[in-house]
């Protein structure tokens, strides 16, 4: 083993709302550069699990670590591990009272103190990417959900983040504009970005994953590499679950 | 007979070879006048209706407040046949600026320029920097210098001897000025996770709406002073203009609690999740929402805060309408009420209208490039 800690590790974390016991005993170590599906029904605690990783959620039990950094109730932790990770949410969460620019200039400018110049073009660098710079002074609600999304990937990026979440990116989205925020994750996969994502999508999981990893009933029941998740899942529960996904 | 169960029409595929150019649209139909108005029975009744109580009204209203109406000379002149203009033409800077120094009245003209200046200003949302919240607080500082003077070789005039339209709007500038930051911070504390802010926001805001702005009046003006310790006074205006304050801030962190509630979660979660702090995702992401969602509960509002500065007159403080009240019993005039209200009508229309109309474009304005 070496000493250079993992990007993103949870050991035993527990998490309940209310008396409902929604994490239960989550482990899970993620690389600097590791590429993590997550999938398993809906309810199962998948989205649970990434909001913890920058405590959206707060766990209660366990610990949870990014870049070495324990997550506790500290709020200068919290706010200076939120910097570090990105991420992106099923319904966008574009502001929409701001330009497409501001949306990605905002957290540059208030929480890293950017000036707004260069904020301004670390942004535009972004939307390039995620190729549509022409929309820059447009609102969000004059975009289509798949313009929408690329955005909320910029904006995340924007903030030079170690590791990006990502929650069910494409699940809000019609089935035109899938491929279209698939693309930019595979791209930004293939420069090296350490991302989990929470994904039904199990093309992407074949093609861009490391490790893709299975959860029901709030625990994590198989971890495997896509080649042999796909062709030889070895829990039941697994089995029963790709039988409905993959027709 | 079965041989046809399905016409040939939908049983055939079909392929477009060509695309259609899109075309303009048919041409919208001309308001007709006289269906408008004599379309069917109903409306031809409503219409004579209205023509008649207009024919019947114009004219004696046209012979009381134009041809029979006095425009100049003294109180004995207006024999109470038609309206009584000249009345506003010798009271007007007592209706407008109360019992203040004659000889002092540019002093209050200057305040009412200052305010209208302001306001003039910030209408722009591209004026809404500190700059401009700096030029209020010092506009708001050199107005309370001008009106009580005692600086500058200013003549002192003590606080209840101001009046008129200067009270009206000072007290409408501080409801608002200060109770809409209050008002913020009252919202978001009963939204709060924390127990005891939330407490203290419940229950001042439940007691000031519990009770009528009257009572509250009463308390600052009367049960105050009895209640403070010996040798302390506050001044009267300070007290009304207090009153009104939490009064105003009350309603409108109700209002703006709805806003709150009406934006989504995510809003803050994807702001949070930017690493931006609890108050520079308030401030920037939530609130700017929240307020443009409740633009036109706000206006309400808004009016209803400018109209209810006037019930100080119940704690002998001289607004705009005691002001008015006080020049009519001047025993030298045959009191001409109806002049005298609708002037005052005016200035208070022409203020609520003005709000109005702006918060109409504001709203617009805040559809952020969407097509409502």
């Amino acid at each position: 083993m070496t000493d250079i800690p993992a990007a993103v590790e949870l050991s035993g974390v527990h998490k309940w709302y209310g008396d409902y016991h929604a994490l239960r005993d989550v482990t899970l170590s993620v690389a600097s550069g590791e590429k993590i599906v997550v999938c398993g029904p809906s309810g199962s605690g998948k989205s649970t699990m990434i909001r913890c990783v920058n405590r959206l959620e707060a766990h209660q039990r366990g610990h949870i670590r990014v870049a070495g950094v324990e997550l506790t109730g500290d709020p200068k932790t919290i706010d200076a591990t939120r910097r570090e990770v990105g991420m992106v949410f099923q319904s966008f969460n574009l502001f929409p009272h701001l330009t497409i620019l501001e949306n990605c200039t905002l957290a540059q400018t208030w929480a890293k103190k950017v000036p707004q110049k260069a904020a301004q073009e670390t942004a535009m660098r972004y939307l390039e990417r995620v190729r549509i710079p022409e929309q820059a002074s447009k609102y969000p609600g004059q975009l289509s959900g798949g313009q929408q999304q690329r955005v909320a990937i910029a904006r995340s990026l924007c903030m030079d983040p170690k590791v990006m979440l990502f929650d069910e990116p494409t699940s809000a989205l019609d089935a035109e504009m899938v491929k279209e925020v698939l693309d930019i994750m595979v791209e930004l996969a293939a420069e090296g970005m350490t991302m989990i994502c929470v994904t039904h999508e199990m093309g992407f999981a074949r093609q861009a994953a490391d490790r893709v990893v299975f959860m029901d009933a709030g625990q994590i029941l198989e971890v495997a590499p896509p080649a042999e998740f796909f062709a030889a899942p070895r829990h039941e529960r697994t089995r029963q679950f790709l039988a409905q996904v993959l027709h | 007979m079965s041989t046809q169960a399905v016409p040939p029409s939908v049983a055939q595929a079909f392929l477009r070879t060509e695309t259609l150019t899109a075309e303009p649209p048919p041409p919208r139909p001309r308001l007709d006048l006289v269906k408008a108005l004599f379309g069917d029975l109903a409306t031809s009744l409503a219409t004579l209706l209205i023509a008649a109580l207009v024919i019947l009204a114009l004219p004696k209203l046209l012979s009381w407040g134009v041809v029979n109406a006095v425009w100049s000379g003294e109180g004995a002149a207006c024999t109470g046949v038609g309206a009584c203009w000249a009345f506003l033409r010798d009271k007007h800077p007592q209706i407008l600026f109360g019992i203040y120094p004659p000889e002092e009245q540019w002093r209050p003209m200057l305040v009412v320029a200052i305010f209208l200046g302001l306001s003039l200003w910030s209408l722009s949302p591209r004026h809404w920097t500190r700059v401009t919240l700096a030029a209020w607080v010092i506009g708001t500082a050199a107005v309370l210098v001008l009106m009580g003077g005692g600086l500058f070789g200013l003549e002192e005039v003590s606080t209840s001897d101001w009046g008129g339209l200067p009270i009206t709007l000072l007290l409408t500038v501080s409801s608002l000025g200060l109770g809409f930051p209050l008002a913020v911070v009252l919202a978001l504390a009963r939204q709060s996770d924390l127990p005891v802010p939330r407490m203290i926001a419940v229950a001042l805001i439940e007691i000031v709406r519990g009770l009528p702005l009257l009572s509250i009046l009463y308390v600052a003006a009367i049960m105050l002073p009895i209640m403070l310790p010996e040798g302390v006074t506050i001044d009267k205006l300070l007290r009304a203009l207090v009153a009104l304050t939490v009064f105003s801030a009350a309603y409108l962190a109700e209002v703006l609690r709805g806003g709150l509630q009406a934006i989504p979660p995510g809003q803050a979660e994807a702001a949070r999740a930017l690493g931006l702090s609890w108050l520079q995702t308030t401030r920037l992401v939530v609130l700017p929402q929240a307020i443009a969602k409740v633009i036109p509960p706000l206006t309400n509002t808004v009016v209803v805060i400018v109209k209810n500065t006037s019930l100080v007159l119940v704690v002998g403080l001289f607004d705009l309408l005691s002001s008015g009240r006080a020049a009519l019993a001047d025993p030298a005039w045959p009191g001409p009420y109806a002049e005298t209200y609708l002037f005052i009508a005016l200035i208070y229309f022409a203020i609520c209208f003005s709000v109005s109309r702006y918060a109409a474009w504001l709203e617009r304005r805040a559809a952020f490039g969407v097509r409502r």
